[in-house]
């Protein structure tokens, strides 16, 4: 069916589609579209809709509804997800899947409210405490919000982990035609058995009583914990890496960018090319797990790479540690909310070439 | 006089606790086990344990049962009640957990009218964490960060957390009990069943505060810390039913 909605509808509408059963959050701009379509929306379907007292208490919220194995859902921007992080590292702990939403805005602190991507380093380095990944996805388009929020139960139920979708305030409030039937944007999760639910606390019926925790007192118990973890995240990082490639086989010079940037960086490589300079992209779509095997390739032949963000330069060092010195990494990009424009990526790049 | 015979409830699993010496938790946890045999609940009983000393409950209970981060078992409590209407769900939280980290989320879920069930242990310390003040503290009581008293002009008053839920809307059966003896371990109970009863009857939210002793956490003896409670925090904290619409 083709569609015409806003990045944040798309998001609820992908939601619903993939099975939501409640939806926790607090008002907070630019994503206050989704909180609005939920209140209607959801009562309708039977399903949760419930307006938090704050952010601490809507990700705890969504905690309870993960440990029954419902499918729980959170969205905020950059300052509210900020204040979930200890709830984001205790979900991570107990294994209990969701799916969190950052529409990012610019920061630090209050910030502005345009459309920023500072907090990838937030979003891929766990950003509460302990040793944690989520798994990141980063959608460029309102196709891959739809999608990406469709799949991301199946995935988050798939490793018991937390699924967040980071995308900047500009694709929040972009309006795009999709059509949902096509490929574009679909994830295709593997799920090899049924999901396993033997975790579930829906009261002790005919079975033992379960607990859930995340607290491992024991000697040795929380560094075996932790292991497992480990091993649950190398999986991840084997199966779920998704990254975009545009004309990247006889780049002379690669750019590396997600969400609204990478939209900036597409026109401008075809841009490029018109001039005669041989540029490609590389998108990631997942940012945590990175592709750093599929970036480490490319450097076998591509001998610069010029990473472009809207902040003052975070996804650059994934870039670096996949390039490994083996090939020049440059960093354009603008904090505070500012969009890039491919005028400005072209310019960079022939000064740099 | 026909003998008693010692039964373990079914929702207590047979383990030893870690409990101090005179602690009041082993009580509790007991009273609320019985109550949950008694009402035929402990196929349909969700717990959410806090951060405190009975952070460990989940070893004591025999239904299921969630950790939550400090203060927030309500907000949790709320995201299992609102998807499985038809469980009953009770939170187990401390005086720091509810009435200081906590505080935001104990008054919303009140507020909402949240069809949950919150059992309010105050022991006017933090015990986990070697007894600092916590909001109940009473005032002059010594703690490890009140080493001179409490001081009203420095630290303010003890928080009278029953009261203060009792005068919102959602809040159907607000009650105060003790465990210093078998008596007020018996009205204490029915107070915890009341609560429990108010929540299958879908009324709205419940909270039975209990007046505890942590021994280690006040530094007195077992039996100084039961008289403690029963003739000091008694007068700041009185006993009752509190509110039952």
């Amino acid at each position: 069916m083709k569609k015409v909605l806003q990045g944040n509808i798309a998001l609820c509408e992908g939601a619903i589609e993939g099975g939501l059963d409640a939806y926790y959050a607090y008002p907070i701009t630019p994503q206050n579209e989704i909180s609005a379509y939920f209140a209607e929306v959801l009562p309708k379907l039977n399903k949760v809709f419930l307006q938090a007292e704050s952010e601490i208490a809507a990700i705890n919220m969504v905690f309870g509804t993960a440990v029954t194995g419902k499918r729980a859902m959170t969205s905020s921007s950059s300052p509210g997800i900020s204040l979930m992080q200890e709830g984001i590292s205790y979900l991570c702990g107990c294994e209990l899947p969701c799916l969190i939403v950052n529409v990012m805005r610019g920061g630090p602190g209050l910030g502005n409210i345009s459309g920023s991507q500072q907090d990838y380093f937030q979003s891929t380095r766990g950003g509460g405490h302990g040793d944690y990944h989520t798994i990141v996805l980063a959608p460029f388009s309102v196709k891959e919000i739809y999608e990406f929020a469709k799949s991301s139960f199946i995935l988050a139920e798939k490793y018991r982990i937390p699924v967040l979708i980071i995308y900047d305030g500009y694709l929040g409030q972009m309006m795009e035609i999709f059509d949902t039937e096509s490929n574009e944007g679909k994830l295709d999760i593997t799920v090899d058995q049924p999901i396993d639910k033997n975790w579930i606390l829906d009261g002790a019926k005919d079975r033992h009583s379960r607990k859930i925790r995340s607290l491992l007192m024991n000697e040795g118990e929380l560094e075996k914990h932790n292991w497992n973890l480990k091993e649950k995240y190398e999986k991840i990082k084997k199966n779920e890496v998704r990254a975009k490639f545009y004309e990247t086989d006889d780049a002379e010079i690669c750019l590396v960018a997600y969400g609204i940037a990478a939209r900036a960086a597409l026109e401008a490589i075809y841009k490029l090319r018109e001039k005669n300079i041989k540029a490609g992209l590389i998108r990631p779509q997942t940012l945590w797990p990175f592709p750093y095997n599929e970036i480490a390739n490319l450097a076998k032949k591509v001998k610069k790479f010029l990473v472009v963000e809207m902040n003052l330069g975070q996804m650059v060092e994934d870039v670096k540690l996949a390039v490994n010195g083996i090939a020049d990494v440059y960093f354009y990009g603008r904090p505070g909310g500012s969009l890039v424009s491919s005028k400005e990526i072209i310019d960079y790049i022939v000064s740099i070439i | 006089m026909n003998p008693t015979k010692f039964v373990k409830p079914k929702s207590l699993k047979d383990t030893h606790h870690n409990y101090c010496p005179g602690c009041g938790h082993g009580i509790i946890h007991r009273i609320i086990a019985e109550v949950v045999d008694e009402l035929g609940i402990r196929e349909k009983t969700i717990a959410v344990a806090p951060v405190g000393c009975a952070v460990f409950a989940y070893d004591y209970w025999d239904f299921d049962v969630t950790e939550a981060p400090h203060g927030r078992p309500p907000a949790v409590a709320t995201g299992i009640k609102r998807v499985l209407p038809d469980r009953i769900v009770f939170t187990y939280q401390g005086d720091g957990d509810l009435a200081a980290i906590g505080t935001s989320e104990i008054i919303h879920t009140a507020n909402r009218a949240e069809n949950i069930t919150v059992i309010f242990v105050n022991n006017t310390v933090y015990g986990m964490t070697q007894g600092q003040m916590a909001p109940t503290t009473l005032i002059g009581q010594k703690t490890l960060t009140t080493p001179y008293g409490r001081e009203v002009t420095r630290d303010g008053y003890p928080l009278k957390v029953s009261e203060l839920i009792s005068v919102l809307d959602g809040a159907r059966y607000v009650a105060r009990g003790t465990v210093t003896n078998p008596k007020n371990i018996t009205i204490t109970k029915s107070y915890i069943k009341t609560a429990f009863i108010t929540q299958i009857e879908n009324k709205g939210f419940s909270l039975v505060e209990i007046l505890s002793m942590c021994p280690a956490g006040i530094h007195m003896s077992p039996v100084e810390a039961l008289n403690w409670v029963e003739n000091e925090l008694t007068k700041c904290f009185p006993l009752g039913v509190i509110k039952n619409v």
